[in-house]
C-alpha cells in the first residue's frame, strides 16, 4: 500500500468525520447538554487530528487541537454552550472541512479566518490550556493508531476473582435470551464455575413454566476488566438483577467456586428454558486464544456505535456492473422478441420461464442502480455551511431545516445538484427571508427557516427549497423583466407566468447586487441544470408566507420510459415525460400557414407542427397532411408544440447509452438505447429537436448541455 | 511522427493491413479490438458523409466512419467484403469501414519510412509513416488523426 492511498484513505475519512462532525453539530444545537453529542463531536475532531498528525499536516493538527480543547471543555462542563460558542463551533467545523480541503489539495488555506478562529476559541481557554503543546499530542495520535496490538500484545497478568450474581426475570427468557450462552461466554474469559440456587423452586403443582425461578451464584477467574463482563450482559441488563463483585487476591475463594459439578436435576426440566445441567463444566485453565478473541472482542465493542458496515467500491466497477446489467436488459428483450417470432403453441411453457427471467433482470438491475444512489444527506449537511454563511454575510437570521435526508438520488445528480442548490439556498436567505426586524413587525420569529426537503413520489425525486419569507414581490418581478426589455410593457401575465420570469436569464431582482447572490448567474443556470438532469424545477409562492422552489428530477439517469416511434425509415425513442399528449390528426384541424408552416388546433388554441424527419435531415420532403401521429409536447424555446412522427409502435422502458462518450453531441438526439433486436434507436430530445432548422444539410454539432454544465 | 508507435525494446512491429479507397493502409495490431463483417448501422442525423452511424457492439454505442470517405477518397461502395474494424485510441472505441482487410504485416521499426513530405498537412497528420511490401506502399495509419477530427468533417 502506497503511502498516497493511505493519505487517500485518511482524506476519505475526514469526510465521513466531517459530516459527522456537522451532524453533531446540529444536534448539539437541539440539545447542548447530550453528552453523546458532546462526545461524538470531540471524537469526529481529534480523529482527524489524529490522523492529520501521521502526515504531518501541522496546520490542521494545530487548528483542530485547539478546536478539541474548547470541546473538551464543554465534554467536562466547565463551559456552557451559548448561542455563540455554537455558532463559534460551527465556523470553526466549516473552517476544518476547508483546512481538511486544502491539506487533501496542497493548497494555502485561508489564514486569516483560521487566525480569527483560533483567536475566538483561545479566548475560550484558559492559561493553562495554551500551554499545552503538541508534543504531548504525538503521543496521543500513536496511542490512537494501535490501541489493540498493545492490548493484545500485553496481556495483563493479574488474574481476579469475580463473583456474580444472576437473576433472570421472566422477561429475559419471553425476549429470548438464554442465560447458558451468557455462561459461555463467560467460560470464554476465564475460569468459570456455576452454582444454581433452586431454593425458590416451588411444588410440581404450583409451578409455572413462564416464570423464572432459578438464580445462579457464579464464579469466575479471569484477567479481564469488570467492564468485560458488563459487556457480556450488556443486552439482558434491564431484564435480571445483577450483581457483579471484585474478590481481592488472596482472598478465601467461597464454597460455591468449586462446585464444578451441576447441581441435582430438578424433575420439571422440559418446562425450563434453562436448566443447570445443560451449563458445560468450565475449562480448566484460561486458553489464550480465547483471551486473545475476547479482548478483539472487547476492544471491537469498544468502539462507537458507528454507522452500518459499508464498502468501498470503485465507482468504475460498479458502473462497469450497471452497464453489464444493461445489457441483460437488452439480452433478455431481445430473446423475448425472437420467441415471440417462433410462434410457438400457447401451451408451451417457455412464457412463463420468460416472465420470470424478466422480473430477476428487473430485480438486478434495480438492485444494482440503488448501489448508485446516495442519500442526499451530505448535500444536504453542506447547505446548512451556505445557509450560516449567507445568514452571516447578510445580517438576517436563519436556519436551515433539513426533511428526508435518507432520500436516495443516484450519485450523479447529487453531484450536479450541488450547484443549483447551493445557488437556490443563497438565493432563499438572501432574497427569500425578511430582515429581522421586518420579520418581528410582521410578527414573525426573527429567525427565518429555510426548510430542504427531499422525497420520493412515483417515480420522482421531489426535492423542495422552502423559506418563511416575504414571497415574492411579483409586481416587482414584473417591473423589473420589463425594465429589462425581457416582456413587452403592456404583457398581461398571469402569476404563474410572473413567477417564471425568474428563470429567464440574466435576471435578479435584488435591488443591491450583494455580494452573495445577484451577479447575473441567476435561476436560469439552475434551471438548465436541472433540466440537464432530465428535470424540471418549478415555484410557488405565498405573498407574506414564503417561496418555495420545487425541483423534481428521474430517479435515475440510466434508464427512462419512452415511445418506441419511426421516423422516415428509422425507429427513434421520445421520452414519455417530455409528452404531453398524442393526437391522430383530424385533417379539419390542420391549417396551413404561409408556404411551409402548418399548425393544428388543439382545443381553440393554434400549435405549430414540427415535421421530426424534416428537422432531422432525414427526409427532404413534406410528409402528406393529415398522416402520421403528432406527439404534443411542451418546449423551452417555443411553448407547446406538436412533433410530427411516422407512428407509435410501443412504449417500454430503454437503457440510456451515452452518444458523447465515442462519437459526440448531435443536434436534437439526447442519447441512444438498444433495442429488442439489438439496433440502435437515436433517443430524441424535442427543446432541442424543434430548434433545428428543417432540411439543412449539415450543422456543426452543438455542445451538449452537458458539457457546458460540467464548465459551468 | 513516428514515436507514436515506438516501443523502447520491442523492434517488431505487427500491422494489419486493409484497402480503403483503392489504396493500402495498415493499423497497427494493438490498435485494433475486433473486425466484423458489416451491419447496416443506425443512421446519425446532421452528420458528416463519412459518419456512416452507431452501431451496437455488445452494448457500447460506437460511431462507424468510412475511412475512404474521411480521407477524402470518395465513399466506399457497398460489397459483401466489406468488413468494419473496430479500434480503440485514447478511451474511446471506433469502428472503420474498409473495403477488405488482406494480411498480417510483420516488420522491423527499420521498414517503416517517414511519410514523404507531401504538400497537404492533412494527409501527413493522418498517415504516420509508409511501409514497402514487395510492390506496394502501405500506409501507417494515425488513429488519433482520425479521432482527433472526428468532430471536424472530412480531412
Amino acid at each position: 500500500m502506497s503511502n498516497s492511498s493511505i493519505r487517500d484513505t485518511f482524506f476519505e475519512e475526514c469526510e465521513e468525520l466531517l459530516e459527522a462532525l456537522v451532524e453533531g453539530l446540529s444536534a448539539m444545537e437541539e440539545n447542548a447538554e447530550d453528552m453523546d453529542v458532546v462526545n461524538a463531536v470531540f471524537r469526529a475532531v481529534h480523529s482527524i487530528k489524529g490522523g492529520a498528525g501521521a502526515f504531518a499536516l501541522d496546520r490542521l493538527v494545530n487548528f483542530a487541537h485547539t478546536f478539541e480543547t474548547v470541546m473538551d471543555k464543554v465534554r467536562s462542563h466547565e463551559l456552557s454552550v451559548d448561542e455563540s460558542l455554537m455558532r463559534l463551533f460551527h465556523r470553526s467545523g466549516d473552517q476544518l472541512a476547508d483546512l481538511v480541503e486544502a491539506a487533501r489539495d496542497e493548497r494555502e488555506p485561508n489564514a486569516e479566518s483560521e487566525a480569527a478562529i483560533l483567536k475566538e476559541l483561545d479566548t475560550y481557554l484558559g492559561d493553562a490550556d495554551k500551554s499545552d503543546d503538541f508534543a504531548f499530542d504525538a503521543v496521543t495520535l500513536d496511542f490512537d493508531a494501535g490501541p489493540v496490538p498493545i492490548d493484545l500484545s500485553e496481556p495483563e497478568p493479574v488474574m481476579r476473582h469475580f463473583d456474580i450474581r444472576f437473576q433472570p426475570t421472566p422477561a429475559l427468557y419471553s425476549n429470548g435470551h438464554e442465560p447458558l450462552l451468557l455462561f459461555d461466554a463467560l467460560a470464554e474469559l476465564g475460569t468459570l464455575s456455576v452454582q444454581a440456587n433452586l431454593d425458590r423452586l416451588p411444588e410440581f403443582d404450583a409451578f409455572d413454566p413462564n416464570d423464572a425461578v432459578i438464580d445462579w451464584r457464579l464464579s469466575l477467574e479471569t484477567s479481564e476488566d469488570e467492564t468485560v463482563l458488563h459487556e457480556v450482559f450488556e443486552f439482558v441488563d434491564a431484564l435480571c438483577t445483577l450483581d457483579i463483585s471484585v474478590r481481592e487476591e488472596g482472598d478465601e475463594p467461597p464454597t460455591s467456586a468449586v462446585l464444578p459439578e451441576p447441581p441435582a436435576q430438578e424433575p420439571e426440566t422440559d418446562a425450563e428454558p434453562a436448566s443447570p445441567s445443560l451449563v458445560p463444566p468450565p475449562s480448566s485453565e484460561p486458553k489464550p486464544a480465547a483471551q486473545q478473541s475476547a479482548a478483539q472482542q472487547s476492544a471491537a465493542r469498544e468502539e462507537p456505535r458507528g454507522p452500518r458496515p459499508t464498502l468501498r467500491v470503485d465507482l468504475e466497477r460498479v458502473d462497469r456492473l450497471i452497464n453489464t446489467v444493461g445489457e441483460l436488459i437488452i439480452n433478455q428483450a431481445m430473446i423475448s422478441q425472437r420467441i415471440e417470432e417462433l410462434e410457438l403453441p400457447a401451451v408451451a411453457h417457455l412464457t412463463n420461464e420468460l416472465e420470470a427471467y424478466k422480473l430477476l433482470a428487473r430485480d438486478i438491475q434495480e438492485g444494482v442502480m440503488a448501489i448508485r444512489a446516495q442519500p442526499v444527506k451530505p448535500l444536504f449537511q453542506r447547505m446548512s455551511r451556505i445557509v450560516r454563511e449567507a445568514s452571516e454575510a447578510t445580517g438576517k437570521k436563519a436556519k436551515l431545516v433539513t426533511v428526508g435526508d435518507s432520500t436516495e438520488v443516484d450519485k450523479t445528480v447529487i453531484e450536479r445538484l450541488a450547484d443549483p442548490l447551493t445557488h437556490m439556498v443563497r438565493n432563499a436567505v438572501d432574497h427569500g427571508l425578511e430582515s429581522p426586524q421586518k420579520r418581528r413587525e410582521a410578527g414573525k420569529d426573527p429567525t427565518g427557516s429555510i426548510r430542504l426537503s427531499a422525497s420520493h413520489r412515483s417515480g420522482s425525486v421531489f426535492i423542495e427549497i422552502a423559506d418563511d419569507g416575504a414571497g415574492l414581490n411579483r409586481a416587482r418581478i414584473l417591473e423589473k423583466a420589463i425594465e429589462k426589455g425581457l416582456v413587452a410593457p403592456d404583457a398581461e401575465l398571469s402569476e404563474q407566468e410572473v413567477d417564471n420570469l425568474l428563470f429567464l436569464p440574466g435576471f435578479s431582482t435584488a435591488a443591491e447586487v450583494s455580494s452573495l447572490s445577484g451577479r447575473g448567474v441567476g435561476m436560469d443556470v439552475v434551471k438548465n441544470a436541472v433540466s440537464a438532469l432530465g428535470g424540471r424545477v418549478s415555484i410557488s409562492s405565498v405573498p407574506g408566507s414564503g417561496t418555495t422552489f420545487t425541483i423534481v428530477l428521474p430517479l435515475t439517469l440510466a434508464v427512462m420510459d419512452g415511445f418506441v416511434i419511426s421516423i422516415a425509415d428509422q425507429t427513434m425513442v421520445i421520452p414519455i415525460a417530455s409528452i404531453i399528449e398524442t393526437i391522430r390528426p383530424n385533417s379539419k384541424d390542420l391549417h396551413c400557414i404561409g408556404t411551409n408552416g402548418q399548425v393544428i388546433s388543439v382545443r381553440g388554441a393554434y400549435v405549430p407542427i414540427v415535421d421530426v424527419a424534416r428537422n432531422l435531415g432525414l427526409t427532404r420532403e413534406r410528409a402528406p397532411i393529415g398522416t402520421g401521429v403528432l406527439l404534443l409536447v411542451s418546449t423551452e424555446g417555443q411553448g407547446l408544440t406538436a412533433l410530427r412522427v411516422g407512428g407509435i409502435h410501443d412504449q417500454r422502458q430503454v437503457v440510456i447509452k451515452s452518444l458523447e462518450s465515442n462519437y459526440g453531441a448531435i443536434p436534437g438526439v439526447s442519447a441512444a438505447t438498444i433495442l429488442g433486436d439489438g439496433k440502435i434507436a437515436l433517443i430524441l430530445d424535442p427543446d432541442e429537436l424543434v430548434k433545428l432548422n428543417p432540411g439543412a444539410p449539415f450543422l456543426p454539432p452543438a455542445p451538449s448541455p452537458r458539457m457546458e454544465l460540467r464548465h459551468a | 511522427m513516428l514515436d507514436v508507435i515506438e516501443a523502447p525494446t520491442e523492434t517488431q512491429f505487427e500491422f494489419i493491413t486493409f484497402s480503403a479507397g483503392e489504396q493500402s493502409f495498415c493499423l497497427e495490431i494493438t490498435q485494433i479490438r475486433e473486425i466484423r463483417r458489416w451491419t447496416p448501422v443506425t443512421k446519425l442525423p446532421h452528420t458528416p458523409d463519412d459518419v456512416l452511424g452507431v452501431m451496437n457492439l455488445r452494448g457500447a454505442v460506437i460511431p462507424i466512419f468510412d475511412l475512404a470517405a474521411r480521407f477524402g477518397l470518395g465513399t466506399t461502395p457497398d460489397n459483401e467484403r466489406n468488413v468494419v474494424i473496430v479500434a480503440a485510441a485514447g478511451g474511446t472505441t471506433i469502428g472503420l469501414l474498409v473495403e477488405s482487410v488482406s494480411e498480417i504485416l510483420s516488420v522491423d521499426k527499420s521498414a517503416i519510412q517517414e511519410t514523404p513530405d507531401i504538400k497537404s498537412e492533412a494527409a501527413r497528420q493522418a498517415i504516420l509513416g509508409v511501409i514497402s511490401v514487395g510492390e506496394n506502399m502501405v500506409r501507417v495509419v494515425n488513429l488519433d488523426a482520425v479521432l482527433d477530427n472526428e468532430m471536424g468533417g472530412a480531412v
